[in-house]
């Protein structure tokens, strides 16, 4: 007993363990899989292998072949990309499926919505999110010192791994390269 | 003079705060002896075996996040050792030496709860379930930094672990095998000299070892029994034949032994996860395979481990498909439970709760 109190006392010392959460905010390991999907339309070819690997199939896609000329390696153009936010369990398959790095884990946990439709993420709501992507099954961006929460959103050149398997004959972003300007992804 | 009783049925749960999750034990009381238990189950039941049927081998790994939701770790581990046997594959050195690490900070993080819990369902609410849980806690960051989820965390795949640890994680899990020893002893020496914990565990409920091995429990109940019985050392996967350690018997298999085996296993677990640092080799962690995996029609594979509560097996049969055919989980949280009536009959209402807490089940597997 006398040991169980020489803890108690110990203890009345020390600060506090836990963090109040509104004020204080606990540190995130940028691994960490979060809600709010971070999407690059410019490496998204449409092959939705997310969609197709996802264990509840919870992601929408639609195609529809691009009208400038698909036969010289334009990609297809995205006319759906929902994800029903409300059923998903943050297992991160799609993101593991996605060859093209197009699709990332996003930082976030605060997606509280008041009706469940608008819990599902559209396609302009990742078209226009801001891009915090988690470094979850993406090693190429466990290297730079990046952290989501730290207020610089990466662009799409940032993110890939070009000299991957996948990536050797066929790069991502690259049909985009020539020709089209693209703005985003420039910061 | 004796005073005619009539004896009275209490109904314990589904939903009350010291079952451990919807558990229902329907109890006759004679005055303040049980006399008569009557578990009923199903309350969380979620069809796990059959939606694994419709999932291919990968996906079914997001499933088995789920069954006992304070050790899924190890859970991921059993299945992904029953999908290796299936298809015929070895992981890479890294990959077996990460999971092992791992699934004993999982053991330690699974054993911390029931430790807590178990001391909360003797009255001491609140001060020494703080204390396990600040220590599990860095557990649970620790996960994050390896895959990101702290409970969830879907971190194996059949044929290793899914990517490498972050350069970050060594560092930070060097500080918690150092800081974590001394909370150990804290929550030692806050527990082991408690007096009124004594009295109150021990010889309470005592399982002799026949009945418990005719009960077909495992885990540290029956290793509280005095049955040196360890799926890690018998039939050792991953890493678990290339580290030392011991198993910690206990003697009478009553509350106390059930408790004292527990805090032991932490320390094995510790020393486990230390030898794992000091022999884990650069690498890779994960085997090249499909995406999509399919195994031989016909095949048979029983993946078990030894999981926090007792012995977790996987039992797959594949039909040539992408996903199992039938997927059989053989969970010990639900044969630890057959033990309920041994326990408790004869035995009174104060320790009902107390001996429950100290099978330390967990819903989430019991049903499935």
């Amino acid at each position: 007993m006398v040991k169980g109190l020489a803890v108690t006392l110990s203890n009345l010392a020390r600060k506090p363990f836990t963090t109040s959460y509104p004020e204080q905010r606990i540190r995130q390991h940028p691994r960490f899989r979060g809600e709010e999907f971070t999407w690059y339309e410019e490496r998204c070819t449409g092959c939705a292998s997310c969609a197709k690997y996802c264990p509840l199939g919870i992601i929408k896609i639609v195609t529809s072949p691009s009208e400038t000329a698909p036969l010289q390696g334009d990609k297809y153009r995205l006319e759906t990309f929902d994800i029903e936010l409300q059923r998903c369990m943050f297992c991160g398959l799609c993101v593991e499926a996605c060859p093209y790095d197009a699709l990332f884990m996003g930082s976030g946990f605060e997606e509280g919505q008041y009706r469940r439709t608008d819990l599902v993420i559209t396609i302009d709501r990742l078209r226009q999110a801001e891009k915090n992507p988690s470094t979850w099954f993406r090693p190429q961006l466990e290297g730079m010192e990046y952290r989501p929460g730290a207020g610089r959103p990466l662009g799409w050149r940032e993110v890939g791994r070009e000299n991957w398997r996948w990536h050797q004959h066929e790069k991502a972003g690259m049909r985009l390269a020539g020709g089209r300007n693209d703005n985003e992804g420039e910061a | 003079m004796t005073i005619r009783t009539e004896p009275m049925t209490v109904n314990v749960g589904p939903q009350h705060p010291s079952t451990h999750g919807v558990f229902r034990v329907r109890i006759t009381f004679d005055g303040e002896d049980i006399v008569e238990v009557e578990p009923v189950l199903g309350y969380l039941h979620r069809g796990t075996e059959k939606l694994a049927e419709e999932r291919n081998y990968v996906q079914v790994v997001t499933l088995t996040d789920r069954l006992d939701y304070t050790s899924s770790m190890i859970n991921n581990q059993a299945y992904c050792l029953a999908v290796e046997q299936l298809l015929g594959i070895e992981p890479p050195p890294r990959g077996k030496y990460l999971r092992t690490l791992a699934a004993e900070l999982q053991r330690i993080a699974s054993h911390l709860i029931a430790v807590g819990f178990f001391v909360q369902e003797l009255g001491a609410f609140g001060t020494p379930l703080m204390y396990t849980f600040r220590s599990r806690e860095r557990i649970l960051d620790l996960f994050e930094m390896l895959c990101g989820a702290r409970i969830t965390v879907s971190y194996m795949r059949p044929g290793g672990v899914f990517a490498d640890t972050p350069p970050d994680f060594w560092p930070a899990l060097d500080q918690f095998l150092n800081e974590f020893e001394g909370e150990l002893e804290e929550i030692e020496n806050l527990l082991l000299s408690n007096e009124i914990l004594m009295v109150r565990t021990r010889g309470v409920s005592p399982l002799p070892a026949d009945v418990a091995i005719n009960c077909s429990v495992s885990g540290p109940v029956l290793r509280a029994s005095g049955v040196n019985w360890d799926w890690r050392k018998i039939a050792p996967y991953d890493a678990y034949d290339q580290v030392e350690f011991d198993i910690p018997v206990g003697e009478n298999g009553d509350n106390y032994d059930r408790f004292w085996v527990r805090m032991q296993e932490v320390r094995q677990s510790l020393r486990i996860v230390r030898q794992c640092v000091a022999q884990i080799e650069p690498g890779t962690v994960r085997r090249e395979l499909p995406m999509v995996l399919r195994a031989a029609p016909g095949a048979e594979a029983y993946g078990r481990v030894e999981a926090s509560k007792g012995e977790l097996g996987f039992f797959l049969v594949s039909d040539g498909g992408v996903s199992p055919y039938r997927c059989k989980i053989r969970s010990p949280s639900l044969i630890n439970l057959t033990i309920t009536e041994h326990l408790l009959l004869g035995w009174k209402l104060a320790d009902m709760i107390v001996s429950l807490g100290s099978v330390d089940i967990n819903m989430g597997e019991v049903d499935r």
